[in-house]
């Protein structure tokens, strides 16, 4: 190929040159390049390698169906392995390269696996290490897997950076009442007509302007400026890569990927969400190859893609061109190549074509078989149709071959919405049916071949997303009919004929895989891994199918088609991820004394979406010290923890009480005002779903407190329960949790640490406020709030609740009263301690697998009623007394520690899933020694006397174990009375 | 993207919705024996076309819906409140 760019003509932007680098040489081209025409203007051809092969591979397109110019752009993070050179807008700067080569593309050690060919065919896997010594003998072993690493090194894509995506990207929601994609002559009219009708217009194009095929066309200019006048919204470097229900549509926007040194507050790319009344899909059709030897050859390529670059970027492709072509669309390339001074051949495989045009040499009746030289086509070897076989007819030279099978609509977005296909004989091509959706398919995606009637089409389709009746055009619009010819094979040859060149699928490897039994569509897909590539079989499929139907003696419709999917070209991980990253991956709740943690020196944790104080280390301490001395501090004399990320709903209404009563297992309808009581709540399945107090405010007032971590599905559990099961009750539920600030003040000393912040230190007193108790207070600056007399730690303990704003000044006036007697901020590591050393249960226990008898509860199901889940707790299975049940965990060496997620094993029986699991495991400063809490089955009783092993094979030795009650520590509860 | 037209906020997407389940379950009363309980929350019939279901636009209005919906086609054929006594008064006011 000797191409050239011309001294005019084109879109391209001659008094901006762009410097680029290919292959670490620096190169010259335009503004309104594209890597692709830069490099063919630069007299490079062989710009990749293929997949299996490693065959030279050059420019076989001017578009997103691009199957050899795939190549590597940008350096170190920003590196992006597989990008169509052909749709890579050049920038100064731009740094790009081929890949699957070494050394480099043009001199390949791999390119040996070409004369091994045969060993590559269809399912060379599953052959060679299924069934073929020796690395059969591997099977299953570490070196089978070694096999597969080198293989797949060896065949495949460009490497993808390791490193961070340092780029930005957001998420764009839009909505409007007729999405146009594709801005060719159908587009063009289509949003014109529907905008002009005073209808919302949104108009994408994936190319960098307005036009599509018209840009071949200087006089198109009108109708772009009348759709850029007509206040539709135009989103340009943009692809539609799939159509969703109710009239969605994923749009990717390309922001800056053309920029040498973009904007930094600009994000790389846009994901678009839209929501259209009505989709109108002109997209176009791409131009098919024909299988012959050598198809995949460095200057072979499509006849459009010649005139996409002599008309847009000003390059002459090859100076002595042969066109072989099936149809008529190669005729008004041929005239634009000869204007622009080459000498122009067109091998027509109808034996009637159209008239030459002007200085255009015509053969009749034939086609190519064979593309010959390696780096470049030289010369091709012609074919004669005699008697619907194909024979040898001499040899042309040449510098380029521009080959169309036939055209393609695309009908990808179409088909996401699950309209199939139609295989059209006349056209040789599959045409989109109609959607029972309001999606209309206009122009040459509708298989309309003509500027005028794509126009028109586009017209009526607009016509009719506006709700009004309107004929469209006839699909077709060549003078002679096509013919189609998807391979072309001499007798007793045996060519390399390829069918997906991205992923080395020839036309042997479809008969192979026909031969050996895969007949669907969809098997010879994946078998073969035929528009399996990046392309997605833009440019495969339809000579895959028609080669399978020659093989099994049917149709092209038998075989059927293969359904398409989003992504219609691919798109980067980034963009939908979005602004969603790192920190901003889930939202961050603080509670109200976030700060005031902060500044005491909490160190913090996640605990679902909160950030919660974890331990409060003093100098010099490990977490493992804080913990410790914040837990034994508790138990001496007090601490404060911060509660406020529990779940808070207020229930109220006249039928507050009896709601309570069914939701909970335990009952509450006899809970007097200015009481709390724990509650448990099961699912309908009889599994326990959360647990926390509910205070009693009011007689038809309750306040209820569920887990941190369960509180959104407790909401939603009790508004599906009075929404759509008891609306015969008069109870209103709503969340509180973001309404109050809550600590917990527990040990021997709370009482006078709060009792000396509030207005009457007598309120509560052990008689005012016995135990469960609940009473409305006021704090000495006059803040009122709620006390609860409730202890999660086993201490004498209160839970103090101000409006959300006054928590740091809670907290200011309590912390003074604390440390002035010794006691200590606690965090969440000191309350697990604090709470497995009583045997409470939280969401490590309470996992969703486990009943109320199971957690140890049982004697809180109320046998007086019934309530939620009553009736599948009572299931035999869920009855059983060998099912895993709560435990208390001591190591028989008081000295040695075990994990929680080791598994409890006889110690005689040490394999398979053991006998239980730890849940949990502590420093109890209380008992002196590590325990843990967890399940075995049959409870502790099943185990006395019995030698029991915590096995924790990955991180550690077995430890030998006691099982003892869950309630180590004060089991009768005596510390957090009086 | 399903689109429901809740009837308290119009048309969303369904990523601010919550699915519910079968909405044409009737729960038996909470003393019912077990087996009715059973047949109740673990037979279903996965069915392909039409059936009605219940959605909560969680992060809308909160409410609890009875959505009339295609499962293959994902066609939207009716919306309206799950609770009895809603549903009719915004009949009434319609």
């Amino acid at each position: 190929m000797t191409a050239c760019r011309l001294p005019k003509w084109g879109r391209i932007d001659r008094s901006r040159p762009v410097s680029f680098q290919w292959d670490g040489k620096t190169l010259q081209g335009y503004e309104g390049d594209t890597l692709a025409s830069a490099l063919m203007a630069n007299g490079k051809t062989v710009l990749g390698r293929s997949f299996k092969y490693h065959r030279p591979r050059g420019i076989m397109s001017a578009g997103v169906e691009e199957s050899g110019a795939i190549v590597s752009v940008g350096t170190g993070a920003r590196m992006e392995p597989n990008v169509k050179a052909t749709m890579q807008e050049l920038y100064d700067g731009l740094s790009a390269r081929g890949q699957n080569a070494w050394p480099s593309v043009r001199f390949d050690v791999g390119a040996i696996t070409g004369a091994f060919g045969r060993f590559f065919s269809a399912g060379f896997y599953y052959k060679t290490f299924m069934g073929l010594p020796p690395f059969e003998w591997g099977r299953g072993t570490g070196l089978w897997m070694k096999y597969e690493t080198i293989i797949r090194r060896a065949a495949g894509m460009g490497k993808a950076s390791r490193e961070v995506d340092p780029d930005s990207y957001d998420h764009m929601h839009a909505f409007c009442d007729v999405l146009v994609v594709g801005s060719g002559p159908a587009g063009l009219q289509a949003a014109l007509t529907a905008a002009q009708a005073g209808r919302d217009v949104i108009l994408v194009e994936q190319d960098c302007e307005l036009g599509g095929d018209t840009l071949n066309d200087p006089d198109a200019d009108d109708l772009i400026g009348a759709v850029k006048g007509a206040g539709i919204r135009i989103l340009t470097r943009t692809t539609a890569f799939g159509l969703y229900d109710g009239g969605t549509a994923g749009l990717v926007e390309r922001v800056t990927d053309h920029l040498g040194s973009p904007d930094a507050t600009l994000p790389r790319q846009r994901f678009w969400t839209v929501r259209a009344v009505a989709t109108i899909l002109a997209t176009g059709a791409l131009e098919r190859s024909i299988a012959f030897d050598g198809n995949d050859r460095p200057g072979v390529m499509t006849v459009a893609a010649a005139r996409v670059y002599l008309n847009r970027y000003a390059i002459l492709a090859g100076e002595n061109i042969v066109i072989a072509t099936t149809n008529d669309s190669a005729y008004a390339t041929a005239s634009d190549l000869v204007a622009a001074g080459a000498a122009v051949t067109i091998l027509d495989a109808r034996s009637d074509p159209p008239v030459a045009p002007m200085g255009v040499q015509v053969q009749a009746g034939r086609t190519v078989s064979k593309a010959i030289g390696r780096h470049g086509v030289k010369r091709v070897e012609v074919a004669k149709d005699m008697n619907g076989v194909w024979h040898f007819d001499g040899v042309l030279d040449c510098d380029l071959l521009l080959v169309s099978g036939g055209w393609s609509p695309v009908v990808n977005l179409a088909s996401h919405r699950n309209v199939i296909p139609v295989w059209n004989d006349e056209l040789a091509c599959f045409l989109p049916t109609d959607s029972t959706e309001p999606v209309y398919c206009a122009g040459s995606a509708a298989g309309i071949w003509t500027r005028e009637a794509c126009q028109k089409s586009g017209e009526v389709a607009a016509l009719r997303a506006l709700g009004q009746k309107a004929e469209a055009p006839i699909a077709g619009g060549w003078d002679v009919p096509i013919k189609p010819v998807y391979e072309v094979r001499l007798p007793d040859t045996k060519p390399k004929t390829f069918v997906d060149p991205q992923h080395d699928v020839t036309g042997d490897d479809v008969r192979l895989a026909h031969q050996e039994g895969f007949v669907s569509v969809e098997h010879l897909k994946r078998y073969t891994t035929l528009g399996m590539a990046t392309d997605q079989g833009k440019v495969g499929n339809v000579i895959g199918l028609a080669l399978m139907a020659e093989a099994l003696g049917v149709e092209v419709p038998a075989v059927g088609t293969t359904r398409f999917r989003p992504p219609y070209t691919p798109v980067a991980i980034g963009v939908f991820s979005g602004r969603n990253t790192g920190g901003h991956f889930k939202p961050l709740r603080r509670t109200p004394m976030h700060n005031w943690n902060i500044a005491q020196g909490a160190v913090m944790t996640d605990a679902g979406l909160w950030h919660r104080p974890w331990f409060y280390p003093r100098a010099g301490e490990t977490i493992n010290e804080a913990y410790v001395r914040e837990a034994a501090t508790v138990r001496k004399t007090v601490g404060i923890c911060d509660v406020s990320s529990l779940g808070k709903i207020a229930v109220q209404g006249p039928d507050a009480a009896e709601f309570l009563n069914r939701v909970y297992t335990n009952g509450f309808t006899k809970l007097p005002v200015g009481k709390a009581r724990y509650g448990i709540m099961l699912r309908d399945d009889g599994m326990v779903m959360d647990d926390g107090t509910t205070w009693r405010l009011g007689d038809q007032e309750f306040l209820m407190t569920t887990t941190t971590t369960n509180a959104a599905r407790v909401m939603v559990w009790l508004e599906e329960l009075l929404q759509t099961r008891w609306d015969d009750l008069g109870v209103h539920v709503t969340s509180v949790t973001d309404e109050w600030a809550a600590v917990s003040v527990a040990g021997p000393l709370s009482r006078d640490v709060i009792g000396a912040c509030l207005a009457d230190a007598d309120a509560i007193t052990n008689d005012a406020l016995p135990f469960m108790g609940v009473a409305p207070v006021t704090l000495k600056d006059g803040t009122k709030g709620l006390i609860a007399r409730i202890s999660f730690s086993g201490e004498r303990a209160f839970e103090l609740y101000v409006p959300a704003g006054h928590g740091p000044a809670m907290m200011d006036a309590l912390w003074p009263q604390a440390e002035a007697v010794g006691g200590c901020l606690y965090g969440l590591e000191a309350l697990g301690a604090l709470r497995i050393e009583k045997g409470h249960v939280t969401g490590a226990e309470l996992d969703g697998r486990v009943t109320i008898d199971d957690a140890g509860l049982g004697k809180m199901a109320s046998t007086k009623k019934a309530f939620v889940g009553d009736a599948l707790r009572k299931r035999p299975e869920l009855q059983r007394g060998d099912r895993p049940q709560l435990v208390g965990i001591f190591p028989k060496d008081r000295n040695q520690t075990f994990n929680g997620g080791a598994l409890l094993c006889a110690t005689d029986h040490q394999t398979g899933f053991g006998e239980g699991w730890v849940t949990a495991g502590t420093v109890s400063p209380a008992l002196g020694h590590w325990i843990g809490i967890g399940y075995i089955n049959g409870g502790p009783e099943a185990w006395v006397g019995e030698s029991v092993t915590a096995t924790d094979p990955t991180r550690g030795d077995p430890v030998e174990v006691e099982i003892v009650s869950p309630h180590m520590f004060d089991p009768k509860g005596e510390r957090m009375h009086g | 993207m399903i689109r429901i037209d809740c009837p308290f906020c119009g048309m969303r997407d369904h990523s601010e919705f919550h699915y519910g389940g079968d909405g044409s379950i009737v729960y038996p009363a909470l003393d019912a024996p077990t087996s009715e309980w059973h047949d109740a929350v673990f037979l279903r019939q996965n069915i392909r076309g039409r059936q009605v279901e219940t959605w909560q636009h969680v992060q809308g209005c909160r409410m609890w819906l009875r959505v009339e919906r295609d499962t293959m086609t994902h066609e939207v054929f009716s919306v309206k409140p799950a609770h009895a006594g809603i549903a009719k008064a915004l009949e009434a006011k319609q």
